[in-house]
């Protein structure tokens, strides 16, 4: 493999794990705060195609990704409802709600476009354009570090950059401000803050408001950067993709970032078999990388690799008085 | 909090739950510009009105009852088992592999092979995350959801790469042989009477409900079924009365597994004669909504088995007759396991506030 092939590989790992990214860090303002969020996948799939739809019809990204949040927000109001409100099951309302979602989507892009489901493809306006940071093109021709910024860190859409900004956003949030300290605690013990007399029932929606806005940019990601337009069942698992590395990163944000990069380059890899082929000179099928991230969840989960501990709470309703 | 009376529990829960999810779907079709009365008119006469269509309800709700079995099993032991698709897919899987590789001289030895093949096979596909829950506290959801997408990547590798036969293009096993054909409904004497027209459903039927009856009887009439459902109900109690965690834990889960598994011989021996890609097709899943609509009793299993399989065949009628596309279906599903699993709280709280309304009404009315 050489270096060129070594910086595209790269370079789709990035754009293959942003999603990821947002939808892992989604769920990790939900768990931490108590609640279970298997749902991770259906928001991203309304989000993604309530953006393309309204991207199409305004001609305006922006307006799609708002939409996009906005449909992944309602989802995340039904899933707050029935399990931090009427206190049913978490794991239940998200396998539902994944349901509706695969459904629904199809349901109304069939009735907004009738093009069997999808939406028609987005172009200029309406889509997430590239954004050439400062210098790359004067770089370019520095050995090794050029093509790295120019090929890999620079050329994404603004949506890229905007994921990895909300790792060390959302470490600052959770570690160096008085809400994550809250967030947390009510993940662990809500007895406890609810003896503080913050509202746990306040914290718990907050935390699944924050996942549905970050839901919803993984949405719109998918539907309006990494492709042009929505297709029925888009998302293809990255939910449950993005839940795994959620295990895998233990609940931390900044190892989210890297479990979502490792990831990310499975896919990549998974998209390029002839250059695995090269590497390891036998033939290994594409399907075997495809498997790969839920196989390392699943040794981690043993405590093969460390041992991942959910948040304490988690799952649990909170019942003020018995 | 007041309590319902039994029957308002175990019957207007899951009736009113099935109404709110009907209402929210009314609306869905209104929404998209289709009229619900056409659909429902659509969905009975295609799944419900004669022989043929009944033989495709029925078909469907064979496999559900088999995935809905399987969840409820677990559930009564507390165990939350989303990896009914997975399990389903490696039942699948021996299913092929019985047929296809032992010489069965008729029908009937092949389907106890087979049968036995795919509860082997679910069973083993359930026995990692079983033993993981149990010896390492690994979340039996996530590690069954994992398993569900590896188990899809292992079967498009095998039948891909090991299982096709040359010259076949699509991603299949060869057809079985002919001697594992399972007799349709229309081919058994006394069903001929009212299936005419050649159905899928098979006497695979039969081996399902004898299986409802199986598990009822299991957790309603052995020690083994208490200590499962004791277990269910609180681990520590359970424990303290002399119960191993550790191996009622596995019971359930491989016994859940095999169940799920059992569902291949329906759909892989019963109708396709050979194992497609993604055989299961979601009736793993759809297992949930029927053991939380059947409130994880066998009998509720069953009735719940075919009302899904009412769903299942009267969507795909929807999407062949109307504008409506069969998706409509996937949303039913999730708005019945909506109701029924996650919102139960809030019908039986609205329930709960009728109930005392009306008794408050009489009681005053008493002292009057």
């Amino acid at each position: 493999m050489d270096y060129a092939t070594l910086l595209q590989l790269l370079d789709t790992t990035i754009r293959l794990a942003t999603p990821l990214l947002f939808a892992c860090l989604a769920g990790l303002y939900s768990e931490r705060a108590g609640i279970f969020d298997i749902g991770l996948e259906g928001k991203m799939l309304m989000a993604a195609m309530a953006s393309a739809s309204v991207a199409f019809l305004t001609g305006s990204v922006w307006m799609g990704v708002l939409a996009g949040i906005g449909a992944s927000l309602i989802l995340a109001g039904i899933h707050g409802l029935a399990s931090i409100t009427f206190r049913g099951n978490q794991l239940i309302s998200g396998v539902a709600l994944n349901f509706v979602a695969s459904g629904i989507t199809v349901l109304v892009a069939q009735r907004l476009f009738g093009q069997g489901g999808r939406t028609p493809p987005l172009e200029g306006d309406a889509r997430f354009a590239p954004i050439t940071l400062p210098f790359a093109e004067a770089l370019r021709d520095v050995p090794i570090l050029g093509p790295l910024y120019f090929e890999v860190i620079s050329g994404h859409p603004f949506l890229v950059y905007l994921g990895f900004v909300t790792v060390p956003l959302t470490w600052w949030v959770l570690y160096r401000t008085r809400f994550g300290l809250r967030l947390r605690a009510v993940g662990e013990n809500p007895a406890a803050v609810d003896t503080a007399g913050i509202s746990v029932v306040g914290l718990r929606f907050a935390a699944v408001a924050i996942t549905g806005v970050l839901c919803g940019l993984a949405g719109a990601y998918m539907a309006t950067a990494l492709q042009a337009g929505f297709g029925r069942e888009m998302t293809a698992g990255r939910g449950y993709i993005a839940l795994a590395a959620l295990i895998f990163a233990k609940w931390r944000p900044v190892a989210a970032l890297w479990a979502c990069l490792l990831f990310g380059f499975f896919q990549a890899l998974a998209l390029r078999p002839d250059v695995v082929e090269g590497v390891l000179h036998f033939k290994v099928p594409v399907t075997f990388l495809d498997a790969l991230p839920y196989v390392l969840t699943v040794l981690v989960l043993a405590g093969f690799v460390g041992k991942a501990i959910p948040p304490r709470a988690g799952g649990e309703p909170y019942v003020k008085e018995r | 909090m007041e309590r319902l009376p039994k029957w308002a529990d175990l019957v207007l829960v899951p009736l009113v739950s099935l109404l709110l999810a009907a209402i929210i779907a009314a609306i869905v079709i209104i929404a998209i510009g289709q009229d619900p009365w056409e659909a429902i008119t659509v969905m009975v006469q295609g799944s419900l009105m004669d022989g043929y269509g009944w033989g495709y309800t029925l078909y469907y709700a064979t496999s559900f009852m088999f995935t809905g079995l399987a969840v409820t099993v677990a559930f009564h032991a507390s165990l939350f088992n989303i990896g009914g698709e997975g399990q389903a897919q490696l039942g699948g899987l021996g299913v092929a592999l019985a047929c296809l590789f032992l010489p069965w001289p008729h029908w009937t030895l092949a389907l106890l092979g087979a049968t036995f093949a795919a509860a082997l096979f679910g069973a083993a596909w359930a026995a990692v995350p079983a033993y993981l829950q149990a010896k390492r506290g690994s979340h039996i959801v996530i590690t069954t959801i994992m398993f569900n997408y590896i188990a899809s990547a292992v079967l498009i590798f095998l039948l891909v790469d090991v299982l096709r036969p040359d010259g076949q293009m699509d991603p299949a096993t060869a057809n079985f042989p002919e001697a594992t054909a399972l007799p349709t409904l229309n081919q058994i004497p006394v069903f001929n009477l009212f299936f005419t027209s050649k159905v899928p459903a098979n006497v695979t039927l039969l081996i399902a409900l004898a299986a409802a009856f199986g598990v009822w009887a299991l957790l309603w009439r052995t020690r083994l079924g208490y200590s499962i459902r004791a277990f269910g109900k609180s681990e520590d109690a359970a424990r303290y009365a002399g119960i191993n965690p550790f191996k009622i834990t596995m019971i359930a889960m491989l016994l859940s597994g095999a169940l799920a598994g059992m569902m291949a011989i329906n759909n892989v021996m019963g109708e396709a004669g050979r194992l497609l890609q993604n055989s299961a097709s979601g009736a793993g899943f759809i297992g949930i909504a029927v053991a939380l609509m059947g409130r994880n009793h066998p009998l509720g299993v069953v009735l719940a088995a075919i009302l899904f399989g009412f769903l299942f065949q009267g969507g795909a009628e929807l999407g062949m007759w109307t504008k409506i596309p069969i998706e409509m279906r996937v949303v039913v599903q999730g708005l019945v396991i909506l109701f029924t699993g996650a919102l139960d709280v809030m019908v039986r709280m609205m329930l709960t506030r009728i109930f005392a309304a009306f008794r408050g009404g009489r009681a005053a009315k008493g002292a009057v």
